[in-house]
């Protein structure tokens, strides 16, 4: 290769990525520093947005009751959905998987689905099944007699955390689904050959070898549902209020920007640093697995 | 492979009437003769989708939502073809962090997104428009239009560029008649995913759409906070059905599996 086409071939990457580069710096990059900014200025009733630093809208935070039961109100929901999509969506990729051709695809189509569906039409569906004391889910339960009275479900954290499994759900069967792919039939053959009986073969051979994937659909789960706006707003209503409703209030009714902005932005960090984190050790754990 | 036993296809079918359920109901209840939510239990009506007809601001924010989506995942696909061609063809350095940034907008909380957009594009002066929504569904659907079409290009056969460029083809003919072709598949299918994604998103776009810039799930949550009645659910059965004819069209164009599996998945 010529020297000439060699520094063609150097800068070739850089040219293609360019103009995605530019965007991204400019309108993903900036716009997210200016909020991380505008946190630390200053805002009054009268006075609006005042560009100063300072550090009210932390100090606020940090003090105020009210901002630590929101956020841990935030991740109990988060961490119930995402237990509640691994112990009901990790069955399922394994029974899914064990199907013939046809109907594995097409259940698959069904339960992954509802992920392109929107998120408004899927958590009305759920404001409409919960319905009041009498809607069509305490119905159910208490004629089969799992419950005596009717359950509250909406403007509840019990009615967020089925509404928001239902809408993570797809999620959790994915990525279980995915490290399924890689396992290998013959280990289970080799263990039944060798008179291992169907529970056994459940905890011995399949539960460890899907692991990595449970947890990695189990941080994809918790980020989003930390992060839900919609579905909390629906069920929610407008006083149990989580990290994104709380936000989406203090920008577009209170009109407190800089608090709105400090919020967002300890969710983020929180996020980042439980991801982050969270992802670390699973790869350590399972640094074999993954290969 | 041994078979699921009764006590397993007991737990699926329940699982799966749970999955349904809920999308069920809202198009069960469209269907509902009465004037208030209730399952059609005295026959069924089409009254809540002629109901649509009257409210113009549904209508309006579907065409938003449709030109919006169209237009930023085809804007996106212009910045993410380049970038997938170099991202799966040379090694090269800042090459992981590149793609880690380009996939980062799955990551970022939409509702810090949505802050951060309203925030940018309210100093830009250009708060509440239609040139703000169409820049900011670029960032969060071009993961989407990205990964689909590094999956293609990744797959590609570079012998048959080589044949073209000894037979005389310069850049731009090579990509027009060689690597887009190869590639298209991935392309469209980045496309059509971008595109749902683009259409479906309330979280972000509820921050930055104005009267007049409503997109249909922005238009839905609003009216949903206000009143919930039998027109809501016959909107969402439209967007419903429009949305799982779109995905069997995808499943048959490209694998549903394909589609949400992300092969060549760099991101997580």
């Amino acid at each position: 290769m010529s020297a000439a086409a060699e520094e063609r071939n150097a800068r070739a990457p850089w040219a293609l990525t360019a103009p995605a580069l530019m965007l991204f710096v400019g309108v993903l990059l900036i716009p997210l520093a200016m909020t991380v900014m505008l946190s630390f200025h200053d805002w009054g009733q009268y006075k609006g947005i005042e560009l100063v630093f300072i550090l009210k809208n932390w100090h606020e935070i940090a003090t105020d009751p009210y901002y630590a039961e929101m956020f841990w109100r935030t991740f109990r929901i988060a961490i119930l959905t995402t237990l509640l999509t691994a112990l009901l969506g990790a069955p399922e990729a394994y029974i899914l998987n064990r199907m013939s051709g046809r109907w594995k695809s097409f259940f698959l189509l069904i339960i992954l689905g509802p992920l392109l569906i929107s998120v408004v039409a899927r958590t009305l569906g759920w404001a409409l099944l919960f319905g009041g004391n009498n809607g069509l889910v305490n119905k159910l339960l208490m004629s089969l007699g799992v419950i005596r009275s009717p359950i509250p479900f909406m403007f509840t954290e019990t009615g967020m955390v089925v509404a928001l499994a239902h809408v993570m759900m797809p999620f959790m069967v994915l990525s279980v689904w995915a490290a399924l792919q890689r396992l290998n039939p013959q280990i289970e053959n080799a263990a039944m050959s060798l008179g291992a009986g169907p529970v056994t073969i459940i905890r011995r051979i399949i539960m460890p070898q899907i692991m990595p994937g449970v947890l990695s659909g189990a941080i994809i789960v918790f980020s989003l549902s930390a992060s839900a706006f919609a579905t909390p707003a629906i069920i929610g209503g407008r006083r149990l209020k989580v990290a994104a409703t709380l936000a989406y209030d203090e920008f577009l009714n209170t009109l407190n920007w800089p608090l709105g902005a400090a919020v967002a932005t300890l969710l983020l960090v929180a996020l980042v640093l439980i991801v982050v984190g969270s992802n670390a050790l699973i790869e350590r754990r399972y640094a074999e697995v993954f290969r | 492979m041994s078979r699921n036993g009764p006590l397993a296809l007991i737990f699926h079918t329940i699982f799966v009437i749970v999955m349904v359920a809920p999308i069920l109901v809202v198009c069960l209840v469209a269907f509902t003769p009465e004037g208030f939510l209730s399952l059609p239990t005295n026959g069924f009506s089409l009254r809540w989708f002629r109901a649509i007809a009257n409210y113009p601001e549904f209508i309006h924010a579907f065409w938003v939502s449709l030109g919006l989506g169209a237009l930023s995942s085809f804007v996106a696909l212009l910045f993410a073809v380049p970038a997938a061609l170099a991202i799966a063809r040379y090694r090269f350095r800042g090459r992981d962090a590149l793609a880690a940034l380009f996939l980062s907008p799955l990551m970022i909380p939409h509702v810090v997104l949505g802050i951060a957009f309203l925030r940018f594009f309210t100093s830009a002066g250009l708060g509440g428009s239609f040139a703000a929504l169409i820049i900011a569904h670029v960032i969060i659907v071009f993961p989407f239009a990205l990964r689909l079409t590094l999956a293609a290009a990744t797959g590609m056969d570079l012998s048959v560029e080589m044949a073209a460029v000894s037979l005389g083809a310069n850049g731009w003919t090579l990509f027009r008649r060689v690597t887009l072709p190869l590639i298209l598949p991935g392309v469209i299918s980045g496309w059509a995913l971008a595109f749902i994604q683009s259409f479906d998103d309330l979280t972000m776009t509820v921050f930055l759409a104005a009267p007049g810039t409503e997109t249909l799930p922005v238009r839905m949550f609003l009216y949903i906070q206000d009143n919930i009645d039998p027109l809501v659910t016959s909107v969402s059965a439209c967007v419903i059905a429009v949305t799982m004819t779109a995905l069997i069209l995808l499943d048959r164009f490209y694998g549903l599996d394909r589609v949400l599996g992300g092969k060549g998945d760099t991101g997580r």
